[in-house]
């Protein structure tokens, strides 16, 4: 009797696309908990600056004359009131809404136009990469405290300009990461063997060189946001900002120097949501650089 | 098989290189004005043909200029002068633009890792020359599978994969397939096996000969493992300093060696003969700097043949009729003579 050979068909897994870059650096993110805790405390600081004005408990705008500089803690006013008798809580809460702006905003201006230069000039190389690199140079020989308040000087105050001038303190550094950054690429094998293909300067920038650079020119510039946070509560410190009765952070910090003798823990709130608010930038962009280093 | 793209005929070379230079200018320390003169002779004025159908194998130290003549072939670096006639049509003339040009030539690199995009799935690092020369990227995906599984990657379980998913010999195998994608009729293969395990070396080279078959390829196959070389090239082209010493089929080069340089490189294989043993290493040093190679023949500094002539002449690279080149004195008529008859190496 011939025996019956059992056949047994392994079926090869389906077509699976395998994870992509971005999926894998979520995927350690999430596994960070110092960049999770920096994640929350900036998503709960975003939502309460959009949603502001539903949140803050009293006007922040409303004075009065018979409670001023209350000590944290005083009824009706939780984080005491400033100088002129305005409620804490509702000012530093509106006053987020400004300082993450200017933040955020000079940053990705200066994402956008220093990552275009940068790439131009490491792509390009040779003279292009001369003039460009050099021109930014003179931006970079000055000290960004200094460029952003002689800019804004030159311009005056103002918040559009203050936005500004901070955008073209940005714009040098990260243009020089970009470049640096599109220089290694630029050498790489696998972008010769796409000119070797016939594709064009364009085409390869776009299909090659983005996919690779953008990510590190990102995380340097989320390292910026809290720098630009900084700057920014320092040009209103020095009333080149934004102007008062605007709640932020910054400018209420400069107004508030004066009650640093009798209410020493209401006048430094501003500074202690300027500072966990740029540590937590810091944190996150900690996590997303050690996310993206893993050697894969 | 016959190719419509065949323009010159069987008889006409795929490629001929002529007089090929390039120079890497040294640049003055600093100084813009400071204008040093001297330069990395990389390549030094280099001609050789590369016929229909042939495997040309090149060899040669470290620093010789075959990854520089491989770079420029390709065109990713410009030549100083000379010129490439493909199939009979200077390479960048009106009748074969760049662009035409390298849609017949296409390279594979040493290294399968940094020569594929690490943000791209290898069939769309497969795909993408074939979409830039108007291919819709529909069928381009179509012809990247087709040519995943030709090379032995099963495009279900290996298509969607990133590179550094894969094995250093599976990589390799799609540097090929990406290679192929735009059916080229020259592949130039730069060390493309070099860093691999023997076993998948082995394995790869297999599959370069057997995929030469099925599309009718010209391979410019360079690599310093002399043994690869010999299994796998039909003519052999020796580089020394930027210059080629000798040309010749397989057999001459391997068997008959002229060229001093090309005796002691053969020499310094490894015998598989405990008898036979290499005591002592046939080429003592290092080669000489490009930057100042040495007057008249280049090889004289470590050449046991050398006589002061060598120093002052400059050797004529001249064919025999098998078509076995040299350039060396003792082969040129009014010089031979000034020479010992042999010399043992070693």
């Amino acid at each position: 009797m011939p025996a019956t050979i059992a056949v047994v068909s392994i079926n090869p897994p389906t077509h699976k696309r395998s994870r992509g870059h971005w999926a894998n650096v979520a995927a350690r993110i999430v596994r960070n908990p110092l960049a999770m805790i920096a994640t929350l405390i900036l998503l709960t600081l975003i939502f309460i600056a959009v949603f502001a004005p539903w949140i803050m408990p009293t006007d922040p705008f409303a004075t009065s004359m018979f409670t001023r500089l209350k000590p944290i803690g005083t009824p009706a006013h939780f984080f005491g009131t400033d100088e002129l008798g305005r409620d804490m809580l509702s000012r530093l809460i509106l006053g987020g809404r400004l300082s993450l702006f200017m933040g955020i905003t000079p940053v990705l201006t200066a994402f956008v136009i220093g990552s275009g230069l940068g790439i131009l000039a490491g792509y390009a190389g040779g003279f292009i990469n001369t003039i460009i690199m050099r021109t930014i140079d003179v931006l970079y020989a000055f000290p960004s405290v200094l460029l952003a308040i002689a800019l804004s000087g030159a311009l005056g105050a103002g918040i559009v300009n203050a936005l500004t001038s901070l955008t073209i303190v940005f714009i040098p550094q990260i243009a020089r990461i970009a470049e640096s950054v599109t220089t290694q690429v630029r050498r790489s094998d696998y972008v010769d063997a796409a000119r070797a293909s016939g594709a064009n300067a364009f085409t390869i920038v776009r299909a090659h060189v983005l996919g690779n650079v953008l990510g590190p020119i990102f995380v340097y510039s989320t390292s910026l946001i809290s720098v630009s946070m900084i700057l920014a509560s320092g040009l209103s410190f020095l009333g080149l900002g934004v102007k008062p009765p605007e709640p932020e952070w910054g400018l209420m910090l400069n107004t508030l120097r004066t009650a640093i003798y009798s209410q020493p823990w209401v006048a430094a709130l501003p500074g202690a949501f300027i500072f966990i608010t740029s540590i937590s930038f810091n944190m996150l962009s900690d996590g997303l650089r050690s996310a993206m280093e893993v050697k894969q | 098989m016959t190719d419509e793209r065949d323009i010159g005929g069987p008889r006409q070379p795929l490629l001929q290189v002529r007089n090929l230079l390039k120079h890497f200018p040294l640049k003055g320390k600093g100084l813009p004005f400071a204008s040093a003169r001297s330069a990395v002779r990389a390549v030094d004025g280099v001609n050789f043909d590369i016929l229909k159908g042939e495997t040309l194998g090149v060899v040669g130290e470290s620093g010789c200029g075959k990854s520089t003549t491989a770079r420029v072939l390709m065109q990713l670096i410009q030549q100083d002068s000379g010129e490439l006639v493909f199939d009979g049509e200077t390479v960048g003339s009106r009748a074969l633009p760049l662009r035409q040009f390298r849609r017949q030539t296409q390279m594979v690199f040493q290294d399968s890792y940094s020569s594929l995009n690490p943000r791209m799935t290898i069939e769309d690092s497969i795909a993408f020359a074939p979409t830039v020369h108007g291919v819709t990227s529909r069928e381009a995906n179509t012809r990247a599978r087709d040519l995943l599984a030709r090379v032995g990657l099963q495009p279900e379980r290996f298509a969607g994969r990133y590179p550094h998913e894969l094995s250093g010999g599976q990589r390799q195998r799609v540097n090929i397939a990406r290679a192929l994608a735009l059916e080229p009729r020259l592949v130039i293969l730069d060390e493309a096996v070099s860093a691999l395990d023997k076993s998948v070396e082995a394995q790869v080279l297999n599959l370069l000969l057997d995929l030469k078959q099925e599309f009718g390829l010209t391979y410019l196959f360079i690599s310093h493992d002399l043994n690869v070389v010999r299994f796998i090239s039909d003519r052999v082209l020796v580089m020394y300093l930027g210059q080629v010493v000798e040309i010749g089929s397989s057999d001459q080069v391997f068997d008959q060696p002229k060229h001093p340089y090309t005796r002691a490189l053969l020499k310094s294989m490894p015998s598989m003969d405990p008898l036979q043993r290499t005591m002592e290493a046939p080429l003592a040093g290092d080669p000489p700097n490009p930057i100042n190679p040495p007057s008249g023949c280049r090889f004289h500094t470590r050449c046991a043949y050398a006589q002061p002539v060598c120093r002052q002449r400059t050797p004529m690279f001249a064919n025999d009729d098998s078509g076995h080149g040299v350039a060396c004195l003792r082969y040129e008529a009014d010089t031979a003579s000034l020479f010992a008859s042999e010399v043992s190496y070693a």
